[in-house]
């Protein structure tokens, strides 16, 4: 169970940690895309932030609706339409509610991975955020089936997302600007894989605070 | 006449497109939407939107991308303006502003413009 005042602390703990991850992200991006991954990022995360007090009273479908937004609006890369329209299908299926169970969070982040899918035209294996998102989706959604609680189940999705991560060396890139590299994006780690599991940690962090 | 919109990566980009369709088509509705708003390299949300408004009418606009957030963003500007006379075409960037602009400017359709583009 979770309420949309803990839904804007993990967004503003997702922003401190991109800002704070910014340039790593950006170094990452330079050695296999077009080096602004970190810079676009915490550009956008920068804006969500200023908007955060006029979530306050808002449900959660509204917050994670005006996150979208936001991120749209404002972070300039690949990255805005693709996280925007994440946070942007995730408050889709959170509308006029103000808590979540654990099984509505499960179905939020379903509609959110599968709207990076859909915007990206891309799956697993492209060397892209979904080879950290799709694992670290399956593993909460069975953490929840199989009864975990809450951080019990987002601490298996993080370990799934870091393995993730891991898994973008070993594989070359078919999907974003790193495909054009062909064979010489093999070895290193995606930077959108990378920032997706920072925002689950973000939100590891704030649950596990209590 | 059907109005086409330029969205490019580079603001210099999206306008030397925008002047190379011209030159064919001197008076076609035409707009550019490169960079960002304070002309670094990316994709603007406003921008694009702004630019489809700047042109639209009810003949319709094409709008045009270069790759990558380009067309993932106009996109999402398509999508929340609803209209059907909007359309985002997959084709080769530079010929085919030049092919839009010059069938647009002969009076062709919408839909006889995009047919035409995905031959390009």
């Amino acid at each position: 169970m979770i309420d949309a005042k803990k839904i804007i602390e993990i967004v503003d703990a997702a922003a401190k940690k991109i800002d704070a991850e910014k340039d790593f992200l950006t170094q990452l991006d330079n050695e296999i895309g077009d080096g602004d991954h970190g810079i676009n990022l915490s550009r956008g995360f920068k804006s969500v932030e200023e908007k955060l007090a006029t979530f306050a009273d808002k449900d959660i479908g509204a917050i994670l609706k005006g996150v979208g937004t936001a991120l749209v609006s404002t972070v300039g890369g690949a990255s805005g339409p693709l996280y925007g329209t994440a946070f942007m299908k995730a408050g889709n299926v959170c509308k006029g509610k103000f808590t979540l169970t654990d099984e509505e969070i499960a179905t939020a982040f379903n509609a959110a991975v599968e709207g990076v899918k859909m915007r990206g035209k891309s799956a697993e294996g492209e060397k892209t955020m979904l080879d950290s998102l799709c694992p670290a989706y399956r593993a909460f959604q069975g953490g929840v089936d199989g009864g975990k609680n809450l951080v019990q189940a987002l601490e298996d999705a993080v370990n799934a997302a870091a393995q993730g991560v891991e898994y973008t060396k070993t594989i070359i890139a078919t999907k974003g600007r790193a495909a054009y590299l062909q064979e010489r994006s093999l070895g290193h780690q995606d930077p959108g894989a990378t920032s997706s599991l920072y925002i689950l940690q973000a939100a590891l962090d704030v649950l596990k605070k209590g | 006449m059907v109005g086409i919109v330029i969205v490019s990566h580079s603001q210099k980009l999206a306008e030397g497109v925008m002047e190379l369709a011209q030159m064919t088509a001197a008076n076609v509705p035409i707009a550019a939407a490169g960079g960002l708003e304070n002309g670094a390299l990316g994709t603007s949300y406003d921008k694009i939107k702004n630019a489809v408004e700047s042109i639209y009418t009810a003949d319709g606009v094409i709008v045009l991308a270069d790759i990558g957030s380009a067309v993932m963003t106009a996109e999402m500007v398509l999508e929340d303006m609803e209209r059907d006379n909007v359309k985002l075409i997959d084709c080769p960037l530079i010929e085919g502003a030049v092919v839009a602009a010059i069938e647009s400017i002969g009076g062709r359709t919408l839909n006889e413009i995009i047919e035409k583009l995905e031959t390009v």
